[in-house]
């Protein structure tokens, strides 16, 4: 909004003779820049991290420690170092394998309780729902220990399965979802049961084209959460070939010194899937956070 | 093409009982309209029909077969409903062809019944088009295109024109109409609009708390209402309603006027007159009425007057082209045969 657009109104005229100065804005802007500058302030220091990963990148070892953000010798060493080690790509497919997996499960089981939670009136569903919904306030490094217990139990340790259990569906899933449907008209339903599918097709054809919106912000927070977490892949995996990639970049730092450069360039790498799963998704996902936080 | 019969039909939700004993029976082909109040149980009786809500007790018989336990799809029915219901992301031509989805018809089968319903419903242009890209009116074919598509013996109707506006009401009224008219199908229809009823219906049957009132023609329940209620809900403006008391033929009205009356009834006591304004007419000589107009609607081809008659306002009808003067003192006159006797009491009409 410019300047002059603005109308003042007579509280701020007193206050703009009071100033004596015509080059000055109304009061109204003050805020407005003040406003601006606290956004800026927060959007750099969001963005510096990612700007002094990109610029690690391209630096050789010695300059890493100089905060300068344009390397003096720019250097693509570190990314050939990275991509011609055969572990990155191992780690790189792993975290894949398990956010794709881990995604799609979620998707598929989450929206299925979302859905008979919100649609199907059967006793207790009130009780089932507060209870998954409890579990949101059980941090992970709680649920560590006994998942951990769990798995040497089963033998899930250092597989696939054992790094992806915990999290194939999860409570904020199922109470998005669950929240969506209730947008969802009963008729849409009813009209589909009186055409004669079962109640798994309803779900299907019916209700689930019309949240699609809410799985691709679902499908988003899940991939995310996924490809970067971190404590559990560690404690869980032993055998290098099994890490994720971020519990694999941290072994670019356990020999003598931390290589940093090392580190940067494989964090740069590994945030490539992140952002072709947001193209992907992008046009759903602001749609989507903003109704599910009118509807939370 | 079925009967629909339905006896002694309950339901209650925990212990608040909504329907209490419905007995009706829809002959094959009938146009049949439930109407009333809202809350008065017409949606949930359809419902109940459709196999959408559980039945507390009674029985419902579709074509003669107990229905009571059969799941919505194994009872032949098809449902229209209010916001229409039809999926935004499918084209029309599937949406018209989901009802057949379960049915072991070949594709060819298929297509060529879903462009005959299209025939039917001139919408065979916008088969290919979106739900999003087609009018309210249109979306209400679509949804009666998806009902009619698989051939069933009734078609239940949820208020399906109440999303529409005036003009587009009177429309899909008159098409429904037709449609009935040349496919023949058992229809039962909700609605709250008693235009709608009496202008639809072959049979009306008018609900209120969970009872029916009464169950006729347009004409009956307009000139032979069987209680206050029916009275004063079929015909708008409604029914006037003047409290007085019956003796030998004579009611005596609060403000002390006597109107002679044609009845047979001996009942003796508290009576409600009911004179519907399109039976009060203006008159320039004789009247049992005299009174001021207050105000008045000019509604183009009448004129609604409303005039104050020894403390009650009654509503009658004028000419359009000569309505009476604003303030004037007119003489209003009903013919005997024309007014409505009720038991103040029960409500019930006397005969």
């Amino acid at each position: 909004m410019s300047a002059t657009d603005l109308t003042i109104k007579p509280t701020s005229e007193a206050l703009l003779k009071t100033s004596g100065n015509a080059g000055v804005r109304p009061p109204r802007n003050y805020a407005q820049f003040i406003r601006w500058m606290l956004l800026f302030g927060g959007g750099i220091l969001m963005v510096m991290p990612i700007v002094y990963m990109l610029s690690t990148s391209f630096k050789f070892p010695f300059e890493v420690y100089n905060l300068k953000l344009i390397p003096e010798e720019p250097t693509l060493e570190n990314y050939q170092l990275v991509l011609e080690d055969g572990r990155f790509f191992n780690w790189f497919t792993n975290s894949l394998v398990i956010a794709v997996l881990t995604t799609v499960s979620n998707v598929f089981f989450d929206s299925m309780v979302g859905y008979a939670l919100c649609k199907f009136k059967f006793p207790g569903r009130y009780i089932v729902f507060i209870a998954i919904l409890s579990t949101l306030m059980i941090p992970t490094e709680m649920l560590v220990i006994p998942w951990y217990l769990m798995s040497t139990k089963l033998g899930w340790l250092d597989t696939y399965w054992g790094i992806m259990f915990p999290g194939m569906m999860t409570a904020f899933g199922v109470f998005l979802m669950k929240q969506f449907f209730e947008t969802v008209p009963d008729d849409f339903l009813e009209a589909a049961r009186i055409d004669g599918l079962n109640e798994f097709q309803i779900w299907w054809t019916v209700a689930m084209p019309l949240v699609k919106p809410a799985l691709a912000a679902l499908a988003i927070f899940v991939f995310l959460g996924n490809w970067t977490a971190f404590i559990w892949p560690l404690i869980v995996t032993n055998s290098q070939e099994l890490y994720t990639l971020p519990v694999g970049l941290t072994t670019f730092s356990v020999e003598q010194q931390v290589e940093w450069e090392l580190i940067m360039t494989g964090a740069a790498l590994s945030t490539l899937p992140t952002l072709v799963v947001f193209l992907i998704f992008q046009r759903f996902i602001i749609r989507g956070v903003v109704m599910a936080g009118l509807k939370g | 093409m079925a009967t629909v019969s339905i006896k002694n039909l309950v339901k209650s939700y925990g212990k608040t009982e909504v329907l209490h004993g419905i007995n009706l029976d829809v002959a094959d082909g009938e146009f049949v309209v439930l109407v009333g109040p809202s809350g008065c149980g017409k949606s949930t009786t359809l419902r109940m029909i459709a196999g959408l809500e559980d039945i507390t007790s009674g029985e419902i018989h579709i074509g003669g077969e107990l229905v009571n336990h059969r799941e919505p799809k194994e009872r032949n029915i098809a449902m229209v409903f209010q916001n229409y219901a039809i999926y935004p992301h499918m084209s029309v031509r599937k949406n018209i062809g989901f009802g057949l989805r379960t049915s072991k018809a070949s594709k060819a089968e298929k297509a060529a019944r879903i462009d005959e319903v299209a025939e039917l419903l001139s919408m065979t242009d916008l088969l290919d088009r979106r739900p999003n890209q087609l009018s309210g009116g249109q979306r209400q074919r679509v949804a009666i295109g998806r009902a009619m598509v698989r051939d069933p013996s009734a078609f239940l109707f949820d208020e399906p024109l109440s999303n529409l506006d005036a003009q587009l009401r009177t429309q899909m009224r008159l098409e429904i109409k037709k449609l009935h008219q040349r496919v023949g199908n058992t229809i039962i229809f909700v609605t709250h609009d008693q235009v709608e009823a009496m202008t639809m219906a072959d049979r009306i049957v008018i609900m209120k708390d969970g009872h029916i009132q009464q169950v006729g023609t347009p004409y009956d329940v307009f000139h032979k209402p069987t209680n206050k209620f029916v009275a004063q809900f079929i015909g708008a403006p409604s029914m006037n309603m003047i409290e007085g008391s019956l003796a030998d033929g004579i009611v005596t009205l609060e403000g002390g006027l006597q109107i002679p009356i044609d009845t047979s009834s001996t009942h003796r006591g508290p009576v409600t007159l009911g004179l519907r304004p399109d039976d009060l007419l203006v008159s320039s000589q004789d009247g049992q009425f005299e009174g001021q107009v207050n105000v008045l609607e000019p509604l183009g081809s009448e004129t609604l007057v409303y005039v104050s008659v020894a403390g009650k306002e009654l509503i009658a009808k004028a000419s359009g082209r000569t309505p009476p003067v604003l303030g004037s003192t007119i003489k209003l006159n009903a013919a005997p045969e024309n007014m409505h006797l009720f038991d103040s009491a029960t409500g019930e009409a006397l005969q």
